[in-house]
């Protein structure tokens, strides 16, 4: 009983800080609610027993990610409202484009209903640091590698676009 | 049924998933400003992270928690070579909106 309150709890304060995130003018009020939404993210990985992956989602997303955007957003000085014109047929263009895309989307899962699926009983103990070590260390070795190799690549850069003397 | 929690089935999850995804989505075609279209992303980004942790529960298996892990890094790396992008954009044309930077539309 505990969990589905908390469930619809989260859920509704993800959707709501996410709606927030994209009309609120504000760029740096666009982060914080943001960083909202993913907090309650890190909620929902805690119902469903995945507590190594909640504590990884915040550290990553709230402490390093969102930290990165408000850095960028004071240092360009873009904290103040930014008018952006707009069209009319623009703006109803892309909520109708929206609207399109959510009730497909919608659609597809409504037709997920019909399939059988078996679901297996699965342990409380899948998201323990435990088991995830086991399968990224030995199933997942060479993406794993791979993946630092994308950060270097990343790194390097990140370091070489925002050097001052690039024209 | 598909429960993964008491009285919540995958197809709940499977709806948050998509009010998300569909958020982030609007968001960028409704935005201008290349910063907010950015997190837009991540939003989407999250929106099918919760969906695999979703049916990592539901399937009992660790491979899925495993992706998200990944698709987290992803992410960090997109999000350090975007916003340095976006610093040295802001530097030579002084703005982020994308009414502005449209050198590449035909």
């Amino acid at each position: 009983m505990l969990t589905e309150y908390a469930f619809w709890f989260l859920s509704f304060l993800a959707v709501f800080s996410a709606l927030t995130m994209v009309v609120t003018k504000n760029p740096v009020y666009s982060v914080l609610s943001l960083i909202l939404t993913f907090f309650a993210i890190a909620g929902h990985y805690f119902l469903m027993n995945a507590q190594f992956l909640a504590a990884v989602h915040i550290i990553v997303y709230a402490g390093a990610i969102m930290v990165l955007f408000l850095y960028v957003i004071m240092m360009l000085n873009l904290n103040k409202f930014e008018d952006e014109k707009k069209s009319l047929f623009m703006n109803s263009l892309s909520v109708i484009a929206g609207c399109i895309l959510g009730f497909v989307l919608l659609a597809v899962v409504k037709r997920t209903d019909e399939l059988t699926i078996v679901a297996k009983a699965s342990s409380a103990e899948v998201g323990l640091v435990e088991n995830l070590g086991n399968a990224l260390y030995k199933d997942y070795l060479l993406p794993f590698e791979m993946a630092s190799v994308l950060f270097l690549a990343a790194m390097v850069g990140a370091v070489y676009l925002s050097k001052k003397e690039m024209v | 049924m598909m429960e993964i929690l008491p009285n919540v089935t995958i197809n709940h999850y499977l709806m948050l998933s998509v009010a998300l995804f569909t958020i982030g989505a609007f968001g960028i075609l409704f935005r201008r400003n290349a910063i907010i279209m950015f997190m837009c992303v991540e939003l989407m980004l999250n929106a099918v992270n919760l969906t695999l942790v979703a049916f990592s529960k539901l399937w009992g298996g660790t491979d899925a928690q495993v992706f998200v892990f990944f698709i987290m890094v992803v992410a960090a790396a997109e999000v350090a070579v975007g916003l340095a992008i976006l610093m040295m954009l802001y530097r030579n044309m002084h703005t982020t909106s994308t009414d502005v930077l449209d050198k590449l539309k035909w």
